[in-house]
């Protein structure tokens, strides 16, 4: 059995600590921060925390003063309500100006089920990788995750990091080392790779173990940095395997996908095949949802199929 | 008072000469705010212009930010940059955007999407707070961007966060890009839309450098509340051709209106 872990809540505990000893950590939040875990802060250093209601506009551009005196401001919210709403705001006042917001979004993608399209965040990895300046980081599990958020209170300029709503999978081993702008092989192989990202990685693994039990042997590479993304690990990959899968929870436009796409179109042209969302999805549980709207293992098995056929018929 | 007078007259002439030069921008809005500026920059802006990050320094926060060029012409009259820069304004690699952008000496604030200003404002002032300091933050907004759903979401916050750090500035001058403010959206009861969110309001002439000293000591004094001065002004103020005329909002004078602008100014 496969140890499950929350990724907000191990964050939002990992922001009170860094409370501590980050003395210009300043958290805002938008009347979610039960669900965020950011009232674990807010406990532990009222001063510095900040609710403004579901104001989401307000709150960016909030965060943007705040990081213009040298505060680090977390702006801690729902994905949806922390990208979308907010995006103008997000793209004069802080991407223009590469002023030092970190963007800690919660509840990203279908993972978050129930509540709906509304509330399921199937484009923000591709709007906020269009903002220049912005590290855009989809943490695979809980280990990624704390580290990612480290590296973004540590450095200076924008960031997004997104995260999921139910607990999910470890995947990494304790002495793993997240890099910035750097993919991660989590398996050796020459057939074919799958590029995936977050939620998504545990089910390429799971794939590429399939995949094993029929003589395909797959690489398998976390993408948890998805802007800047990791150019020298996908092309290096595909001169090693000449097909590509990418796998993401999120719209199969602007994402992964489109993202490996550019790199490989104007460096290395290689045959794609992409699983990624094709329409919105609906309410729902999760693992109902991940099977109606295509991400799965299965999926992945068979678009490695594929895109082996086609590198076949080259 | 007589050298703040003078400086006004400076400031109209870099803004039309400006947009002129650039044949663009918005001359209406800059120079209805003129006196509003003046009376910031040479009075009472706690600020040090060979050190423009000073962290202790009073910001001013460029909400209206299509504005530009009065806050342009401010920066170099109190020796931000050297003169020669307003020449390139909105001209590639120059150093003065079409709108404020926050790599400019002085500038506070990137701005351009209105609405954006006083949230911004609201944060430098919570910083403040939180850090003990004593600056103030002045956050400049037009009377057509309270149009925006954002300026309220901010002015209920400052409200709520106490922050009597912070003082807002209405430029009314009742135009907006298209037409008449009342004709566009209408925004009265102006003064009861900010007492009902918990500010402090002070109407004044925004062309009257006393009332404006006055005005601000005032809203410093505050120990409470925000403070919002609402100026209210005339849209071109000081040519007689862009005063109360929608068409000058955004639109630069010609080499021949500049003549006549510049020399109404001279003999004002």
């Amino acid at each position: 059995m496969v140890e499950k872990i929350s990724t907000r809540e191990s964050v939002g505990q990992f922001l009170a600590d860094a409370g501590e000893e980050f003395s210009n950590l300043v958290i805002l939040g938008g009347d979610l921060n039960k669900s965020t875990f950011s009232n674990i802060f807010g406990s532990k250093f009222p001063d510095r925390f900040f609710d403004f209601g579901p104001a989401e506009q307000n709150i960016v551009s909030v965060a943007a003063g705040m990081a213009s005196t040298g505060k680090i401001p977390v702006v801690s919210t729902f994905a949806v309500f922390a990208t979308s709403r907010p995006y103008d705001q997000l793209r004069v006042g802080v991407s223009q100006s590469n002023l030092n917001v970190k963007i800690i979004a919660t509840h990203a993608g279908i993972l978050t089920g129930e509540d709906g399209v509304s509330a399921q965040s199937i484009e923000d990895i591709a709007i906020m990788s269009a903002l220049h300046n912005f590290k855009v980081i989809v943490p695979c599990d809980v280990i990624e995750a704390l580290q990612a958020t480290r590296i973004a209170i540590e450095s200076d300029g924008p960031f997004y990091i997104r995260l999921s709503r139910p607990a999910t999978p470890v995947i990494n081993k304790k002495d793993y080392k997240f890099v910035l702008g750097k993919g991660s092989q989590l398996k050796d192989g020459n057939d074919a790779t799958i590029i995936a990202c977050g939620i998504m990685v545990s089910y390429a693994l799971d794939a590429a173990k399939s995949l094993q039990d029929v003589g395909i042997n797959c690489s398998v590479i976390n993408m948890s940095t998805l802007s800047p993304i990791d150019m020298d690990i996908i092309i290096n990959s595909a001169k090693d395997t000449g097909a590509i899968v990418t796998a993401e929870e999120h719209y199969i436009s602007g994402g992964l996908s489109s993202l490996v796409s550019q790199v490989l179109s104007t460096n290395i042209p290689t045959p794609l095949e992409s699983v990624a969302l094709t329409s919105y999805a609906e309410s729902g549980k999760p693992e109902d949802l991940f099977q109606k709207y295509g991400l799965t293992s299965e999926k992945i098995f068979h678009a490695v199929k594929k895109v082996i056929d086609r590198k076949k018929s080259l | 008072m007589e050298e703040l007078i003078k400086k006004t007259r400076e400031i109209r002439r870099h803004i039309l000469n400006m947009t002129a030069e650039a044949n663009s921008g918005h001359p209406g809005g800059s120079l209805s705010s003129v006196e509003i500026l003046t009376v910031l920059y040479f009075r009472l802006l706690n600020i040090k212009p060979d050190d423009p990050q000073w962290a202790d320094r009073d910001r001013f926060i460029l909400s209206k930010s299509h504005a530009c060029p009065v806050l342009y012409a401010a920066l170099c009259e109190a020796g931000f940059f050297h003169k020669n820069e307003l020449k390139s304004f909105r001209s590639i690699n120059g150093i003065l955007q079409g709108h404020a952008h926050i790599k400019t000496p002085g500038v506070d604030m990137s701005g351009g999407s209105l609405g954006q200003g006083l949230s911004f404002g609201v944060g430098v002032a919570l910083s403040a707070k939180l850090d003990n300091k004593k600056y103030y933050t002045y956050v400049l907004l037009g009377d057509g961007e309270c149009d925006e759903g954002q300026i309220w979401e901010a002015a209920m916050s400052a409200s709520h966060y106490n922050l009597n750090n912070l003082i807002a500035i209405v430029d009314r001058n009742r135009i907006q890009n298209d037409r008449w403010t009342h004709q566009v959206m209408d925004i009265e009861p102006f003064k009861d839309k900010w007492l009902s969110f918990g500010w402090d309001v002070i109407e004044l002439d925004g062309h009257n450098i006393t009332e404006l000293i006055n005005g601000f000591n005032k809203a410093l004094d505050s120990t409470e509340k925000p403070t919002v001065v609402i100026a209210n002004t005339i849209k071109g103020k000081g040519v007689s051709f862009m005063e109360n005329n929608p068409d000058f909002h955004g639109k630069a004078p010609n080499q021949e209106q500049l003549i006549n602008a510049l020399s109404e100014i001279d003999n004002s």
